[in-house]
């Protein structure tokens, strides 16, 4: 019963905690976002600047998007889910309001990245978020023990039988698919044509999952078995493999031959958030290139900051440019808006996939 | 038919050491077949170990216990042939009563229905048929009193232990079941083994009660002969009510001795055989109704222990009603009232002559209790 | 007089009715009408069953489920196996500072959260952890042997969980025991397994049962002990709610399932103490 939780409830405890914390300062930015996105160093020069002060609350974009579901939108002033992650979301449960893009100082970011992230999180003719953070999943291999996997199927050979980790999550039945020589983003708009992709996929993900050693949760929990060496293959995301190789040279970051998926994760506004001022003042103070770079440093992963590469590390430089090579980087595939009520098919092959044997 | 003359129960040289405690030293004792045996001492004097050590929970320090002549050595409570109720009579709160008193016969596998016609008969016994269904806690406590000897009884043990098993009853019905016990005793005609504290218990019931104290027996005997006859003055003190006086022997003639008391008495006793010799410091009982009381001087003439004092109390209990006098020394002295009645109406401070026979006058070495 | 002994008493009783009504009776009839919802269209509902009919009607909720139930019963049965003895050995046997020491060693393991205990059986448990290795140094595994991501892996972590929530109850009831009603056991001619059979365990029963209905239930509703431990094959109910609130936005189905849990939880409950003959107020009482 642990997991039950009412909307009633919970939204009348973040009211009376929002209340407490209101009545203290109005500057205080609440801020649901991702691990390394907000290191301390920043924040402390931030709340040097503007005098407001920041929260932060550390989560993923399932915990995100069902934080704000229970409070309709509350409880904070500023998150940060993947920009395929906002349409749905907010036709369903209009869990955001819309950004003044007005108020950002737009000359800080990636033009063509900008564009892009606007166009993805429109409804009805509003703008709900803008890019920060970007990277890409993909393969981590330990390269000296699986030499074979070029690819995301490739995850099933013989070789590397017992000793594949990936998660069960919709990244790795998108990444399939790819690699099954479907295109899944070319569907989404049409139910029924991917009910039958994914069933395509399921069918290899239970053929596969005797080559599985563990479907990883957490980073730290794949970082574990591909230290170890239980495991030697993986889906990850980037920076997880240009973790390891800075531990171990043998173990990196691969994009797979179909392609690695691409994901940005943005601002967004929370429907009830109450310090839009300071949201706004944050978002125009982390895209300045050198504390994007600090960034950069703190979470691994490239921002949409204009300029900032030039403050990056030359070792993740170097890491980048390895995993990517140029023809890598157009191979990219960005995740589109994610249609509302996707979630319900692809859970489907997940939990059948996970009851398989 | 021969008669049995191997005792039931044999205990030799029986010793228990709890790390430096003495709880019982080399203790002899046999009881015949059929009798009722009380060991009767004060609390802590190591009657319950005794009791532990022929059930089986405990492993003697060293002595033997034979049981109808064979040694218990090695034998596990389960398999001896002795039986035990215990001081809270330990009846299963989870079963009624029947099963309860089919609980050994069960584990001696017996047949249902004989386990049944068993049980019935015991109920019988008992004179409580038809309570088989009842739970434990709708019996009374003279009631469950029966069904816990019920229990051991159906058995047909050769020795039944009984571990101070009236305690918990109320005083009223503590007297009833005393005389009870005795009738089941004789009904079920099976050698008791039964320790108390309390001598009225164990004077009314017993064939032979064993003086414990300090965890040696201090006289084994009838109630007659305790009572009478004491060995020593741990019995005399504790069997019955006495008056003591201590002092030191001013004369020995025979049998016969006077002692002065360290109250300034003069008093005549008797030394029954002990060795006791002019100068000892030596104890006197004697037993309030061995006292005699009179109006006048003159009619104790025959007493050799004469005392002229005032009456503190009264202390009527019907036959039984004593009264208190204070002597010349400032000691009070109890003395029982003819059942005659007539000093019936004697009252406060009136003065009174009180007498008895040296003979009466118990003498022991002090210091020995 | 007796209307302030009135008002302290509603008084008192307040905070316990607050508490029971805001955080127990609300939020499940709140989650039983969430459970009634039919998503329709975007944003769109309809009061209708179809939550329960999928529960119902795909196997493998139901199988996750009866999956669920059935390793929980097994984890109750395993710790009452184990749990048993010791509580035996710390109400009957030992005694003094011997009893609070082993009562204490049972307690020991809820100083850290779940989750560092699970992490700990990882630690153990897997291919690159310390068992292996022992048994690898030992020689009597000639490579890394996997003990985690299995079942039984599962049922260690549950059973390790669950001690001392078995262990209390019984260590109370056989306490108040009577050694000489056990004595009496003996002395009237019973073995050692006629006085546990016959004495002990009726006496101890109301613990029994207490102790299995509270592992029953903590392990039916824990999450973190087989995910972590179960690894690819865990498949926990817990699991399935989980992710149809937090991972698939599904509150309707999510909320459909917990009150299936508690149902067919219930259920299970009550058909156990049927068959064992025990009645709840027997256990409270
Ligand atoms: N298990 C034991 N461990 C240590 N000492 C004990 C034990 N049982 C009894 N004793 C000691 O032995 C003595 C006799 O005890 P017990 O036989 O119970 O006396 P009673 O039954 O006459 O009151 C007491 O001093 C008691 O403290
Ligand atoms: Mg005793």
């Amino acid at each position: 019963m642990k997991t039950s939780t009412t909307r009633f409830t919970l939204s009348a405890l973040s009211l009376a905690i929002m209340g407490l914390a209101q009545s203290g300062s109005a500057d205080t930015l609440r801020l649901l976002t991702w691990g390394g996105y907000a290191p301390e160093n920043v924040i402390d020069m931030f709340e040097a600047e503007t005098g407001h002060t920041v929260e932060v609350t550390k989560s993923n974009n399932e915990e995100m998007i069902a934080k704000l579901r229970a409070t309709g939108g509350g409880g904070f002033d500023l998150a940060q889910p993947s920009q395929d992650r906002i349409a749905g979301p907010q036709m369903e449960f209009g869990i955001y309001k819309p950004i003044d893009v007005s108020k950002l100082d737009q000359s800080l970011f990636i033009p063509s990245m900008l564009s892009a992230t606007m166009a993805n999180t429109t409804v009805d003719g509003a703008v709900y978020g803008v890019p920060h953070v970007w990277g890409t999943s993909g393969l981590v291999l330990n390269t000296a023990m699986a030499g074979s996997v070029k690819d995301y199927t490739d995850l099933c050979n013989d070789d590397v039988a017992g000793k594949v980790s990936y998660r069960l999550k919709r990244p790795t039945l998108i990444g399939f698919a790819f690699a099954m020589g479907m295109d899944p983003f070319a569907a989404y708009g049409d139910e029924a044509a991917y009910t039958e992709m994914m069933g395509k996929v399921e069918e290899k993900l239970i053929s596969c999952k005797a080559n599985v050693k563990a479907y990883w949760g957490g980073g730290d929990e794949l970082m574990g078995l591909m230290r170890s060496g239980e495991a030697v293959a993986s889906m990850a995301w980037d920076t997880g493999g240009w973790k390891l190789n800075a531990d171990n040279p043998d173990i990196t970051f691969v994009a797979p031959a179909s392609g690695a998926l691409g994901w940005i994760d943005t601002f967004v506004l929370p429907a009830k958030g109450k310090a839009d001022d300071a949201a706004y003042a944050w978002i125009n103070f982390v895209m300045q290139p050198k504390i994007a770079a600090m960034i950069t440093e703190a979470a691994g992963n490239f921002t949409a900051s204009k300029g900032a590469d030039e403050f990056a590390s030359a070792d993740l430089k170097a890491r980048y440019q390895a995993s990517f090579p140029p023809e890598a980087v157009d191979n990219i595939k960005w995740y589109p808006p994610v249609p509302a009520g996707l979630e319900a098919i692809e859970g489907g092959v997940l939990d059948r996939v996970k009851a398989a044997n | 038919m021969t008669p049995d003359l191997a005792p039931d129960l044999n205990c030799a040289r029986l010793t228990k050491r709890f790390g430096d405690t003495l709880a019982v030293d080399d203790v002899s004792f046999d009881v015949p077949p059929g009798s009722f045996f009380s060991i009767l001492g004060p609390s802590g004097c190591g009657k319950t170990t005794i009791m532990r050590m022929i059930a089986g929970f405990l492993d003697p320090s060293s002595g033997d216990i034979r049981i109808k002549g064979r040694s218990m050595a090695g034998v596990p409570p389960n398999k001896r042939p002795v039986n035990m109720v215990f001081q809270h009579l330990a009846l299963f709160p989870m079963m009624n009563i029947a099963d309860n008193i089919g609980y050994g016969l069960r584990r001696q596998g017996l047949g249902k229905a004989e386990i049944a016609r068993k049980v019935d008969a015991a109920l019988e016994r008992i004179g409580l048929p038809g309570i088989g269904a009842r739970k434990v806690d709708e019996l009374s406590g003279g009631q469950k009193q029966r069904v816990a000897i019920a229990r051991c009884m159906v058995l047909e043990p050769d020795v039944l232990l009984l571990d101070e098993p009236l305690g918990a009853l109320d005083l009223k019905l503590r007297e009833h079941m005393k005389v009870e016990l005795k009738a089941l005793q004789a009904a079920f005609d099976t050698t008791f083994v039964y320790i108390t504290h309390d001598q009225s218990e164990a004077l009314v019931m017993s064939d032979q009660i064993a003086v414990m104290n300090n965890g040696v027996f201090e006289q084994v005997g009838s109630a007659r002969d305790l009572y009478y006859r004491p060995d020593t003055a741990f019995v005399a003190g504790f069997v019955g009510d006495a008056n003591r006086w201590q002092g030191r022997i001013t004369a020995v003639n025979g049998e016969a001795m006077q002692i002065e008391t360290d109250s300034g008495l003069t008093l005549r006793g008797a030394r029954h055989g002990r060795s006791l010799n002019v100068g000892d410091r030596a104890e006197v009982f004697v037993r309030p109704e061995a006292i005699r009381i009179a109006g006048t001087p003159e009619d104790l003439q025959h007493f050799d222990n004469r005392i002229t004092g005032t009456v503190t109390s009264l202390l009527f209990n019907g036959a039984a009603s004593r009264i208190l006098v204070r002597d010349t020394a400032g000691e009070e002295i109890e003395v029982t009232l003819p059942q005659s009645g007539e000093y019936a109406a004697l009252s406060r401070g009136d003065a009174v002559h009180i007498g008895w026979s040296g003979d009466q006058g118990n003498c022991f070495p002090a210091g020995a209790a | 007089m007796r209307a302030e002994a009135k008002l302290g008493f509603i008084l008192l009783l307040t905070p316990l009715l607050l508490w029971l009504t805001l955080l127990i009776f609300i939020p499940h009839v709140d989650m039983f009408l969430v459970s009634l919802r039919e998503r329709v269209g975007v944003g769109k509902h309809d009061t209708s069953l179809a939550n329960y009919r999928t529960f119902l009607t795909e196997p493998l909720y139901l199988w996750t489920f009866l999956r669920t139930a059935v390793m929980s019963v097994v984890a109750t049965a395993i710790t009452l196996i184990i749990a048993f003895p010791v509580s035996y050995y710390i109400a009957k046997i030992a005694k003094g500072r011997l009893q609070s020491a082993l009562f204490l060693l049972c307690l020991i393991p809820f100083y850290v959260s779940e989750l560092v205990r699970t992490f700990g059986w990882m630690i153990l448990l897997r291919e690159t952890g310390l068992v292996s290795n022992l048994l690898l140094w030992a020689g009597l595994a000639d490579q890394p042997v996997e003990m985690l991501y299995n079942d039984a892996a599962i049922m260690v972590g549950l059973v390790y969980t669950s001690m001392l929530f078995m262990v209390v109850p019984l260590v109370t009831t056989l306490e108040s025991l009577d050694d000489s009603v056990i004595e009496a056991g003996y002395d009237l001619g019973g073995t050692g397994f006629s006085v546990l059979r016959e004495i002990v365990i009726p006496h101890a029963a109301p613990g029994i049962v207490s102790g299995c209905i509270v592992v029953f239930m903590l392990s039916l509703g824990n999450y973190l002990t087989p995910t972590m431990l179960g690894g690819k094959d865990s498949l926990w109910f817990t699991e399935l709610i989980y992710s149809q609130f937090i991972v698939r936005f599904n509150w309707e189905l999510g909320a459909a399932f917990g009150f299936m849990l508690l149902f067919l939880s219930s259920l299970i409950v009550w058909g156990m103490l049927k068959i064992t003959g025990q009645t709840l107020e027997k256990t409270m009482g």
